[in-house]
């Protein structure tokens, strides 16, 4: 089975340039000007679009196994197909948690039968309680190279600290959710004047910036290496940048959400916009983008968060926190970086290239792994492309998302820029804009 | 901005103008006097259907509303929450979408969550949705009949009426509210309905009371209690609940007592005019001393007399002036 | 047009526009004197008479009413003010009517009611007074007397007494006060 694109502007780390891309089974097998391809090949137009390496998320929700009316591992991975993802990091706090060899082999399992790499992010400690250390050898030699409690952050420092050490020398990451839930107390939406208007229990930025500070200094203690997730406020970016340019091995992610929605979202308390981190104020917003124009963040990862449509129709503080983001991600970023003066070299470092780098998900990387990410489309590499078009215009509509949940907070919104194709373990998963 | 709630939902005082308010406060005059009548009921809402959803418990705020309903002739249909499927999961949606099939002009709605009427009047755009009290939002009527008791106890001391004095009354007049600021929906509701009508509001709490961004609420923060006794012409007390003076916001309900309760020595030191007012049920011993509360009974009484009237008013502008009945 | 009238008017944009005064303040003043002299005529006293206002438009001249029997009877006369915001069949369809004070401070029951309006038109206001009226008791009779009746009638009501018989369009308006009687028309401010 081969398929070329055709006439895409080829996105390398530095320099772009219009030429085709021959796929012959499942490698890429010649990039050039104008590639003589074998007669059976399937042709892909892809005039106008980027192509790139294929997106990776290090941060979906697949809820499955556990909470299977939300989301499956299947829906999850058409849903990320769709928006142009070739590798989705499973995070672990699915019923029963992924905290054992056993329940981390079920989702490797069932995500082989999908067209993505399905990766998992283990929990760090037993049923993500924060007390005991969960087995991280034993996954590691599954091939997890993430470990997070997400959903929750790891309260007790010295647990923090313990888990680094024991992570450092399995060659893994931790990725941390910052938030002190004993400081947010309980909230809902950003702590502010807002909140106290609506009458809504805040989340403090605080809450989130002082795990942010103790972390930051139990790496350096450590030497370990770590990962932020969705970091939402101006002060927590602006803290792990520091420390990153300061040598510490740490990365972090931002999420779509906090840089394209503000708090003001929640004035009409629909639980739609009830995400944690909370969607904070306007000027983190703007902290947010600016990072990401100036190329700061390593990642833009979805905290893809499917809940059943009757969760969201709770009032605002009984309603689940998270929301949607596989469909859109790409589009939001492409926006929030200026499309359409949108640098597609700082697109795809964020969608793919720093995603795949923290997730261990490169050709250099130490096996066992899935098949290669974030790599350059160049001879050789493994076949998992994106091709996204910065002209298409498009609108999100709740009830045309792949994902069997509905919890968007963009519907109704005019997007700009679309993911056309998929290439994904070098199978054509999306072309024009549908699954195959 | 509500310039006037005919025909209108109310979910918060927020956005209600000052001619609004007034408007209410008016109207609730008449139904003053309806109360006081042998027949304490007029046809105004003959033939409506107003639905009373109390999700969290409150008796008397209940029987306030259905009386005023019942008094304008609607039919109440009244949901009894323990009885009801919404413990068994049923979605706010559909417990409203169910109610909503029976046909109603109004809704009643009190519930434990902030915003839940405000979520229940994007449900059913077509009915009316008052706002009994969600969360630690709002309790607009309870704001309304607390402005209403004010300027009524104030007329009669100045040999008028409250349709004479109107709103002019309220201007400059000191009004200090005291206690559980940051987790009240009646401070919230009566700040908003003084301010707007020109009052000129004090707050005084612990600082673990006090909401986070009051420096932009429509009040001064007093630091000094005492002082601020003497300097108020109404007084308003706050209910504790029992939980936060257990630790998690002050350190005992015996300290708050210490810092923030009217106490007898307190009270004696007071104007003797000040107004002491408290949406109930009041905790003896804690926010007021027991002997105070009989020193101020007859004006908390009267609030809770004044309930009826107001929210008749209420009713009677927002469902009398919806359009033809459903 | 009546003073409600003109307060619904008023609140759908619609202000009160005259085109010629028919009834100065004097001929208001007589026509009130008669229908005085023409209550206490069939009714021989009142002693058993209330006196009820319309609010708002009928109160002033009720007031008036009650002014001169008193000075016919030698007895004080007072006028009660009844508001009927709260009894017209029509609240689900026009802007709800400012509600004004309710002021009848004895039971009815026995009594002779003499209902008082500034204009008579539909009789929808008369209905719904009459309604209002059976919560203070049983009357023993119910009469009305109104400055002036303008026809257009959609029930069987008909005044006892008259000020003035003024036949109109329906599409013009009178305002009738003690200060004198106009015709016009409403239109948009």
């Amino acid at each position: 089975m081969s398929i070329v694109l055709r006439q895409g502007l080829i996105i390398g780390p530095t320099s772009s340039v219009i030429g085709d891309v021959l796929v012959v089974d499942g490698t890429i097998a010649d990039v050039g000007p104008a590639i003589d391809a074998p007669s059976d090949a399937y042709e892909v137009d892809a005039r106008d679009c980027w192509v790139g390496p294929g997106f990776v998320d290090l941060h979906t929700h697949l809820r499955e196994p556990g909470r299977e009316a939300a989301e499956t591992i299947e829906s999850g991975a058409r849903a990320g197909a769709l928006g142009g993802y070739c590798a989705l990091v499973a995070m672990p706090n699915t019923e029963p948690c992924l905290d054992n060899v056993a329940t981390v082999s079920y989702v490797l399992a069932r995500g082989a039968t999908t067209p993505l790499d399905i990766c998992v992010a283990g929990a760090i400690t037993q049923g993500r309680r924060g007390e005991a250390l969960a087995p991280m050898a034993e996954m590691a030699a599954l091939g997890v190279r993430l470990f997070s409690d997400d959903g929750i952050g790891v309260r007790d420092p010295s647990v923090m600290r313990r888990a680094l050490l024991y992570a450092n020398p399995l060659g893994v990451r931790l990725a941390q959710h910052c938030e002190d839930e004993q400081l947010a107390g309980g909230g809902t939406m950003n702590e502010g004047a807002l909140s106290s208007r609506l009458g809504l229990t805040g989340r403090p930025a605080l809450a989130e910036e002082l795990m942010v500070m103790r972390d930051l200094e139990l790496v350096r203690a450590t030497g370990a290496a770590m990962h932020f997730l969705h970091l939402s406020t101006a002060r927590s970016v602006a803290l792990v940048v520091a420390a990153r340019a300061q040598g510490l091995r740490v990365t972090f992610e931002i999420a779509p959400h906090h840089f394209t929605l503000d708090e003001q979202c929640c004035e009409g308390y629909d639980p739609a916009f009830k995400v944690h981190p909370p969607l904070r104020t306007r000027d983190d917003v703007a902290a947010l983008v600016a990072a990401l124009r100036r190329g700061d963040v390593d990642a833009v990862a979805t905290d893809h968060a499917p809940h059943a449509p009757e969760l969201k129709d709770l009032p605002f503080d009984e309603a689940p926190a998270g929301m949607l983001g596989l469909e859109h991600a790409a589009s939001l970023t492409y926006e929030a970086l200026g499309a359409p003066q949108c640098d597609p070299a700082v697109f795809f470092q964020v969608m793919s290239r720093g995603p795949a780098a923290i997730a261990q998900l490169r050709r250099e990387d130490a096996p066992p792994r899935h098949s290669a990410h974030g790599g350059s489309v160049a001879p050789g590499e493994d076949a998992n492309l994106t091709v996204f078009s910065p002209s298409t215009h498009w609108t999100v509509s709740r009830s045309a998302l792949a994902s069997r949940s509905m919890n968007t907070p963009y519907d109704g919104r005019e997007l700009s820029g679309r993911v056309r194709a998929t290439i994904a373990k070098g199978r054509l998963v999306v072309d024009q804009e549908v699954l195959t | 901005m509500i310039t006037s709630l005919r025909g209108q939902s109310l979910l918060s005082l927020n956005e209600v103008s000052r001619d609004a308010i007034l408007e209410v406060l008016n109207t609730a005059e008449s139904f003053v006097e309806v109360n006081r009548r042998t027949i304490k009921k007029v046809p105004a809402l003959k033939g409506r259907v107003v639905a009373s959803l109390f999700f969290e418990e409150s008796t008397r705020t209940r029987l306030s509303f259905e009386t005023a309903a019942k008094r304008l002739s609607a039919d109440v249909l009244s949901l009894a929450v323990a009885s009801s499927s919404v413990k068994k999961g049923e979605s706010l949606r559909d417990t409203i979408a169910t109610i909503d099939a029976l046909g109603i002009d109004a809704v009643v709605l009190r519930h434990r969550s902030s915003g839940a009427a405000l979520q229940v009047s994007r449900y059913v755009p077509h009915v009316r949705v008052i706002n009994a009290g969600d969360g630690q939002h709002q309790h607009p009527t309870q704001g309304l009949l607390d402005a209403f008791t004010i300027r009524q106890v104030l007329s009669q001391r100045r040999g008028t009426t409250g349709l004479e004095s109107g709103g002019e009354l309220f201007e400059g007049l000191r009004i200090l509210i005291v206690g559980d600021i940051r987790h009240s929906r009646v401070a919230r509701s009566d700040i908003a309905a003084y301010s707007t009508l020109g009052a000129e509001v004090r707050v005084c709490a612990p600082g673990t009371l006090l909401p986070d961004d009051v420096e932009q609420w429509p009040v001064t923060v007093a630091t000094d209690f005492d002082e601020s006794l003497e300097w108020a012409d109404v007084v308003g007390l706050l209910r504790l609940q029992a939980e936060r003076g257990s630790g998690a916001f002050v350190p005992s309900l015996d300290e708050f007592t210490f810092t923030h309760g009217l106490t007898v020595e307190r009270f004696a030191r007071m104007r003797p005019e000040t107004l002491i007012m408290h949406p109930g049920p009041m905790n003896r011993g804690v926010e007021v001393d027991s002997r105070v509360v009989d020193a101020a009974a007859a004006i908390v009484e009267q609030q809770v007399a004044n309930g009826v009237p107001i929210r008749m008013a209420v009713l009677y502008l927002s469902v009398a002036g919806s359009g033809e009945s459903s | 047009m009546s003073s409600k009238d003109e307060r619904q008017a008023r609140s759908r944009g619609l202000a009160f526009f005259a085109k010629s005064q028919l009834m100065s303040a004097d001929d208001v003043t007589r026509a009130l004197r008669r229908m005085s002299h023409e209550v206490v005529e069939r009714n021989h006293s009142t002693e058993s008479l209330s006196i009820i206002g319309l609010q708002s438009g009928g109160a002033p001249i009720a007031v008036a009413l009650a002014g001169y029997l008193s000075e016919i009877s030698n007895a004080p006369v007072t006028a009660s003010l009844l508001d009927v915001s709260f009894y017209r069949d029509d609240l689900s369809h026009n802007p709800v009517p400012a509600s004004s004070q309710t002021s009848i401070d004895h039971d009815l029951t026995n009594r002779t009611v003499v209902l008082v309006d500034d204009v008579l038109f539909t009789g929808r206001t008369i209905r719904a007074a009459l309604n209002a009226l059976s919560d203070w008791g049983r009357p023993r009779a119910v009469q009305l007397c109104v400055l002036v009746d303008r026809g257009h009638r959609e029930l069987p009501i008909r005044p006892d007494f008259v000020g003035k018989n003024l036949p109109t369009a329906i599409d013009e308006a009178i305002v009738a006060t003690l200060d004198g009687v106009w015709i016009g028309t409403r239109e948009e401010t």
